[in-house]
């Protein structure tokens, strides 16, 4: 296990970044929404950052995951929360680390069970490669080359690190 | 070889002819010996006596018949059955008891049958059947099967007239009103699975109401399958105030209890039901010191249909001949039961209680005997069981005790594979 | 000869089938739960379903008549986005004869995924899961008098919402516990959850013999019963009982043991009033108890749903797993 230094530097990057996009699209007060656990932590910082006055929203994707057929139902799942309307909204997706992109897509699928959104854009702190999927950010604070067999995993909330596992 | 009607326990040469046994340890002088089986190492003895089992001819073929039923009881050393009288039609008259006659010397009279009578026309409970005329056709018994006879007075005139004819009335004691609607003794297990229960007292207060009328009428009187350490109690207290009352149970009785049903295996459900340890314990020394002085199969095969539904819905009854023997041995090797006292009451116990001349070794006795290896294992498997019921708890159980021969008034009707 | 309880768990220790709570161990009962919780949520969006079954058929095999539950079931397959067929058997091939392993292989000729299982028999459910494919779920949904899961599961997940803390309530069961399969499960689902204590009040004919075995107190005087209750949980009378002789009036039963506002308040005063339904006004409870402010009557309905989608996706997906021979 190996930990890189300076999430806080990534962080601050990315907040930049998504303020710079937001300001060039006009969108004053998107919803931002986190997925959980690692995104999450990652929203509410942003959210921060950027002032937002809106709730951040927290996506528990296992429902509508696609590896349901293979590895079950997950023991421990909390019900997702989003405290706004989906429909007309601007919305900021946000996850930790992007990887195959099935996550997003499960996330996305969701989001549109709760409404119909204006937009949405995606942020990832860290975007891996190894897409499965077409499927890109919108917003990236790191990118970082792995090999496959190796996770990269987000741990926090306090302090915040990214390790990596395996390999 | 044991013969416990003689008290024998000893290894001796036995020599049969004209099916009759002829000698115990010495050869008659004009003895010419056309075959021998040698039986070193293993049990002689008489061949068994089996106070209940349901053949289903005629009436229930689709369960069982004669053939297939006689040639699982002679692999098992039984060389005697005694059938109830509810078949359909049931034994309520003569012509029933020749055509089970007839069909048995068809399967090739592999095993003695004898029949109990009906007690009542078409076991009814209403009018009494014509007794006089069933014991000159053969029956050597009279009863009502499980159809209870809820008139205490015809019982009591059923009871007298049977008396007349000097025959033992076969009495299954149940009280119809605690036993409707129940499939398993009513205690833990049924209240857990939230199954119907069949109290112990339907089995006593229909027993203590038999026994006070058994008494006043002084008819001879053998209960069949008691399930119940209460029961025992009663009947201990009418053998000691000198009724002449004998009893019997089920070998499954003295091995299994309420728990086997904890999974809904309707293999399990039996009539009477699985009882408690206490019960089993009880019946287990009324065995012991004879009050219950007979052992039997309670033999009940079914088609499979029958068991294949949920619990309630499937019919009672255990596949029982060809675990007879083999579970009563075993009680024996536990030290319950001494191997004497085991055989006897397989044997010349139920013997006494059909009033005939079997179940021992004596010279002049009609040649009905079994060898059998008391040392061999093997396991039940349900698809090799020579009865068309395969509806036994045992099936995949190992079991001691594999019966080799056995003859019936000196003929082979079962022998070991070449 | 397996027992229900092993029959149920896989070898990792998966549900894959819900046959009775006597058995599971408290962590089976606490995922079934938090998996309700989290299944809350979808009735209140915009599209009501989450696509976890998307592909999957549902089978409701109803052998006795059951209009709630049965839409129930239906609903939180549908919810999971299921295809639902639901079989009212009382009324078909059954009645003229068709053994119940008959209905089930032709049944199964039809690829179906889940049976949920209604029978007045006990162990029909146990029947049902013995004798179908392996990479068949079956849930109980109440066999005669033996267990109704979901039922209790759905009681004690609404007690958790209202008294998060097990350890310390008394629960008393008050009336027809002999034939009542939701009187067994929740005994079980109490006390593995580790009540303090669970009781049951009943008049002796309603008794199971030896209840008591069960890990509950026996009353058969509703006063000392109800005494500091957290919990009260009023059973349907039916009325067919009167008939058994089990009982000599309902009038007689609602003087003895029907809750009332008088008898109510010798529980806690937060004490919470539950009932399976459907309720029997005047018979085991009274108008102004089942609709007043201790009452959750109706938000166990509600949470039924929730309840089964949990077990349902849990079931599944476990067969799931075992099909392709994940860990």
């Amino acid at each position: 296990m190996s930990t890189f230094a300076d999430v806080d530097q990534i962080m601050a990057d990315t907040a930049e970044r998504l303020r710079e996009l937001l300001s060039a699209r006009g969108l004053s007060q998107p919803a931002l929404i986190g997925i959980r656990t690692g995104g999450l932590w990652v929203a509410e910082r942003l959210a921060r950052a950027l002032a937002l006055t809106t709730p951040v929203g927290e996506l528990d994707v296992s429902f509508y995951r696609d590896d349901f057929g293979r590895a079950g139902m997950k023991p421990q799942v909390s019900p997702s929360s989003l405290p706004f309307e989906v429909q007309d909204r601007s919305i900021v997706l946000v996850d930790d680390v992007l990887h195959t992109g099935r996550t997003v897509r499960a996330a996305l699928n969701e989001i549109f069970d709760y409404g119909r959104p204006a937009s949405v854009l995606l942020v990832a702190l860290v975007d891996r490669g190894g897409r499965e999927l077409p499927i890109c950010a919108d917003v990236i604070g790191v990118r970082l080359a792995l090999p496959a067999g190796q996770q990269l995993k987000l741990q926090g909330p306090e302090p915040l690190r990214l390790v990596v596992l395996g390999g | 070889m044991i013969d416990p009607a003689h008290g024998v326990d000893r290894q001796a040469d036995l020599y049969v002819a004209d099916g009759r046994i002829v000698a115990l340890g010495q050869a008659p002088s004009d003895f010419r010996e056309e075959l021998e089986i040698d039986a070193s190492g293993k049990l002689v003895c008489p061949g068994l006596v089996d106070l209940c089992a349901r053949l289903r001819e005629p009436g229930a073929e689709h369960k069982a018949d004669i053939a297939s039923e006689t040639r699982a009881a002679v692999s098992a050393g039984i060389t005697t059955l005694c059938m109830p009288p509810d078949t359909d039609p049931a034994i309520d008259e003569p012509a029933v008891v020749e055509l089970i006659r007839t069909r048995n010397a068809a399967a090739g009279s592999l095993c003695r049958i004898v029949t109990v009578g009906a007690l009542t026309r078409g076991l009814e409970g209403t009018l009494l059947s014509e007794m006089a005329t069933l014991r000159e056709a053969g029956c050597v018994a009279v009863g009502n099967a499980l159809r209870p006879i809820e008139n205490t007075l015809v019982l009591r005139r059923a009871l007298e007239y049977a008396a007349t004819y000097d025959l033992t009335v076969f009495m299954t004691p149940r009280d119809p009103w605690l036993y409707q609607g129940g499939c398993v003794h009513e205690g833990a297990v049924a209240t857990r699975l939230g199954l119907p229960g069949i109290p112990a007292a339907a089995e006593t207060a229909a027993l203590a109401r038999d026994l006070a009328l058994v008494e006043e009428v002084g008819v001879r009187a053998h209960f069949g399958r008691i399930s119940t350490a209460r029961g025992v109690e009663l009947l201990r207290g009418a053998v000691a105030s000198g009724l002449q009352v004998t009893a019997d149970t089920a070998a499954h009785q003295l091995h299994l209890c309420e728990e086997a049903v904890a999974g809904f295996d309707s293999d399990c459900r039996v009539d009477p039901p699985l009882r408690t340890a206490a019960d089993r314990a009880a019946l287990c020394s009324a065995v012991r010191e004879g009050t219950l002085s007979a052992l039997c199969s309670d033999h009940q095969p079914h088609d499979a249909d029958a068991k294949e539904q949920p619990f309630c819905a499937t019919e009672p009854g255990i596949s029982g001949l060809e675990t007879l023997l083999p579970l009563t041995l075993a009680l024996a090797r536990r030290g319950e039961l001494s191997l004497m006292v085991a055989i006897e009451r397989l044997t010349a116990g139920p013997a006494r209680v059909l009033g005939l001349d079997l179940g021992h070794l004596g010279i002049g006795a009609a040649a009905d005997l079994c060898v059998v290896d008391v040392d061999s294992s093997y396991r039940l498997d349900g698809e090799r069981m020579l009865s068309r019921g395969r509806n036994s708890p045992f099936k995949g159980a190992t079991l001691q005790g594999r019966v080799e021969w056995t003859l019936l008034e000196g003929r082979v009707v079962h022998a070991p594979k070449p | 000869m397996i027992q229900p309880r092993q029959l149920q768990l896989d070898e990792h220790g998966r549900l894959r089938h819900l046959l009775t709570l006597d058995g599971l161990s408290r962590e089976h009962l606490i995922a079934i739960l938090d998996t309700a919780e989290s299944f809350m949520g979808v009735t209140r969006r915009e599209v009501k379903k989450v696509p976890l079954l998307r592909g999957k058929t549902v089978v409701n095999l109803f052998f006795e008549a059951s209009t709630r539950t049965r839409t129930t079931f239906e609903l939180a397959a549908k919810r999971l986005s299921a295809d639902v067929l639901s079989l009212s058997i009382e009324h078909s091939s059954t009645s003229k004869g068709e053994t119940l392993l008959d209905t089930l292989r032709n049944l199964e000729a039809m690829q179906v995924d889940v049976f949920v299982v209604r029978h007045a028999l006990s162990g029909a459910a146990h029947f049902v899961a013995q004798h179908c494919e392996p990479e068949v779920a079956v849930l109980n949904a109440g066999d005669g008098r033996h267990a109704h899961p979901t039922q209790a599961l759905l009681d004690v997940f609404t007690i958790r919402r209202h008294k998060p803390s097990f350890g310390e309530l008394r629960a008393v069961i008050v009336g027809d516990i002999l034939h009542s399969r939701v009187a067994r499960s929740q005994i079980h689902a109490l006390n593995t959850l580790g009540c303090a204590e669970v009781r049951v009040v009943a008049p002796r004919t309603l008794l199971p013999v030896g209840v008591e075995q069960l890990g509950v107190k026996v009353y058969t005087d509703l006063v000392r019963g109800l005494r500091d209750a957290d919990v009260v949980i009023m059973l349907r009378l039916q009325h067919e009982r009167m008939q058994g002789a089990l009982l000599p009036t309902e009038h007689e039963f609602y003087r003895c043991f029907g809750l009332t506002e008088e008898r109510l308040a010798l529980a806690r005063p937060d004490a919470l009033v539950m009932h399976p339904g459907p309720i029997n006004r005047g018979v085991e409870i009274s108008s102004a108890v089942a609709d007043g402010s201790q009452s959750v009557i109706l938000e166990q309905v509600t949470n039924g749903i929730a309840v089964r989608m949990a077990v349902m996706a849990m079931v599944v997906g476990a067969q799931a797993q075992a099909s392709r021979g994940a860990h």
